[in-house]
């Protein structure tokens, strides 16, 4: 796990960060609305 | 063929034939971006000669897509495009009539001064030949594909950069056809079977063109 | 008992039933990734090739048949939406497009991180890439399509065309490692013959894409409310909710 760290942390945290962007981008609109 | 056919056309090569600085706007614009790619990259001969066919294909696809909102927007704004929605004759091949004479003002200029083009870059006289070619078959297509981008586009702001935004994806397997069948024969391949495909590409674009542009037309008259 | 369902092709009847939907989805995608995460990273073996990078594929393959999977539903409704002129059905493929866009992204992404430490490269222009990269710029060209009409009606019926134009991006992207032998691995998954991967593997993957389709579900139905809200703004009962909210 060590040397591909950086893949996998790249891959799951970016994952992540796009899934929390969505469902931030929905809620704050809702508050817009 | 319907006696819609021939009339539009005729119409339609008319004026732009009293436009002529349009189709020279396009052939202009082609040969300028052509010509920036050695400027911008470096003038090491084996390199241009490398990317030629992708650069010309890519200029000539730019220079076609500026075209794209004359198709409509000269008629839509005077009144024209509503009669051709309620005219008798078939929608299709007025459509048809107008992407053949975009065409024959702007692609088929194109298709013609790219082997000029290609000389600049140094190809060699066989791939020059299939250059033309390709271009010959893939011009239509982005004609085709991009009326139906304008269409979709009609009268909403910032249409023009929009149509090629939507025909671009749509266009890709088009580009890697296209150059490719010239570095193919670059390479000592037989470009028939990249040819081949564009044809099928140009089959399948005609049908797909003028269904997408009138549907697109429709609802932007509606 | 169709009857009874055709009602839900009402916006005002559909939005109430959305959010009674999106938290039960919301859970469902929540167990489904704890146990394919579990799956992923305690009981799948290490690959005897890749290492442990491999696990990258339990996002990676799960993201992009979301990214296909999405297209396709989306240009469905869009497409039924065209037909039969239901102002619900073009909002849901509105609504689907972001969350479409947003696995498209991470497909490429999680693809390119893959692709270094295995094959040595983050980007290759084989035909897979490439469509996957060409369904990322159909998302976009939807969404900016929609958004630039004002009229929400003619922007379904523009926004249908679209999507239904570049619906042959998918089988593209789905037989290209058929067609074009470059790249990407030819398909380990069939329906008929036996899976030649790992079972622990396909268990994993098939819980987090399980898990990916419940989140888009509650995502898109949340989305589909706000757009409701959004288009139905003159409705009286909008005005009605929201001067009671």
């Amino acid at each position: 796990m060590s040397d591909y760290g950086f893949y996998l942390w790249g891959s799951y945290g970016m994952t992540v960060l796009c899934i929390c962007l969505e469902i931030l981008f929905l809620r704050s609109k809702k508050a817009k609305a | 063929m319907s006696p819609a056919f021939l009339p539009v056309l005729r119409r339609e090569l008319q004026i732009a034939l009293r436009r002529r600085g349009d189709a020279l706007n396009v052939l202009v614009f082609f040969v300028v971006v052509a010509s920036l790619f050695p400027l911008g990259v470096g003038p090491e001969p084996g390199l241009l000669r490398a990317m030629a066919a992708g650069v010309v294909w890519i200029a000539a696809l730019l220079a076609a897509l500026l075209s794209l909102p004359r198709l409509f927007a000269a008629d839509h704004a005077d009144g024209t495009l509503e009669q051709m929605l309620v005219s008798p004759q078939p929608l299709p091949l007025i459509v048809l009539a107008k992407i053949a004479a975009h065409w024959l003002t702007t692609g088929l200029p194109l298709a013609i001064a790219a082997p000029l083009i290609g000389l600049q870059y140094g190809l060699p006289g066989d791939a020059l030949g299939v250059l033309l070619v390709s271009l010959l078959i893939g011009t239509p297509v982005l004609s085709l594909l991009g009326a139906a981008g304008a269409a979709l586009t009609l009268g909403v702001r910032g249409g023009g950069a929009l149509a090629g935004l939507l025909v671009l994806p749509i266009f890709v397997p088009v580009l890697v056809f296209g150059a490719g069948s010239v570095t193919a024969m670059l390479i000592g391949i037989n470009p028939s079977s990249y040819l081949s495909l564009l044809g099928a590409f140009l089959a399948v674009s005609s049908l797909v063109g003028p269904w997408a542009a009138c549907a697109a037309l429709r609802v932007a008259l509606d | 008992m169709t009857s009874e369902l055709y009602r839900y092709a009402a916006p005002q009847a559909f939005f109430p039933l959305a959010g009674k939907l999106v938290p039960w989805f919301s859970i469902l995608a929540g167990l489904l990734a704890l146990a394919g995460l579990y799956v992923a990273f305690l009981v799948a073996p290490t690959d005897a090739t890749q290492g442990e990078a491999y696990r990258i594929i339990f996002i990676h393959v799960p993201a992009a048949w979301m990214s296909m999977f999405i297209y396709l539903v989306m240009a469905g409704w869009a497409g039924f939406g065209l037909a039969f002129n239901t102002r619900l059905s073009g909002m849901m493929a509105s609504a689907l497009a972001p969350t479409g866009a947003m696995f498209t992204f991470v497909a490429l992404w999680t693809g390119a991180l893959w692709g270094k430490p295995t094959w040595g490269t983050y980007w290759v222009w084989d035909a897979r890439l490439t469509s996957e990269l060409v369904l990322l710029f159909l998302y976009l060209g939807f969404i900016a399509l929609k958004g630039a009409i004002p009229d929400p009606a003619r922007a379904d019926r523009a926004g249908a065309i679209l999507a239904l134009v570049g619906v042959v991006n998918v089988p593209i992207i789905y037989f290209s490692v058929q067609w074009w032998n470059t790249l990407h691995q030819g398909a380990s998954i069939s329906m008929t013959s036996a899976p030649s991967m790992a079972a622990t593997m396909l268990i994993g993957m098939l819980l987090m894409a399980l898990a990916a389709w419940m989140y888009s579900i509650a995502v898109t139905l949340a989305r589909l409310r706000k757009i409701i809200i959004e288009r139905e703004r003159d409705a009286q009962w909008v005005r009605i909710q929201r001067n009671a909210a």
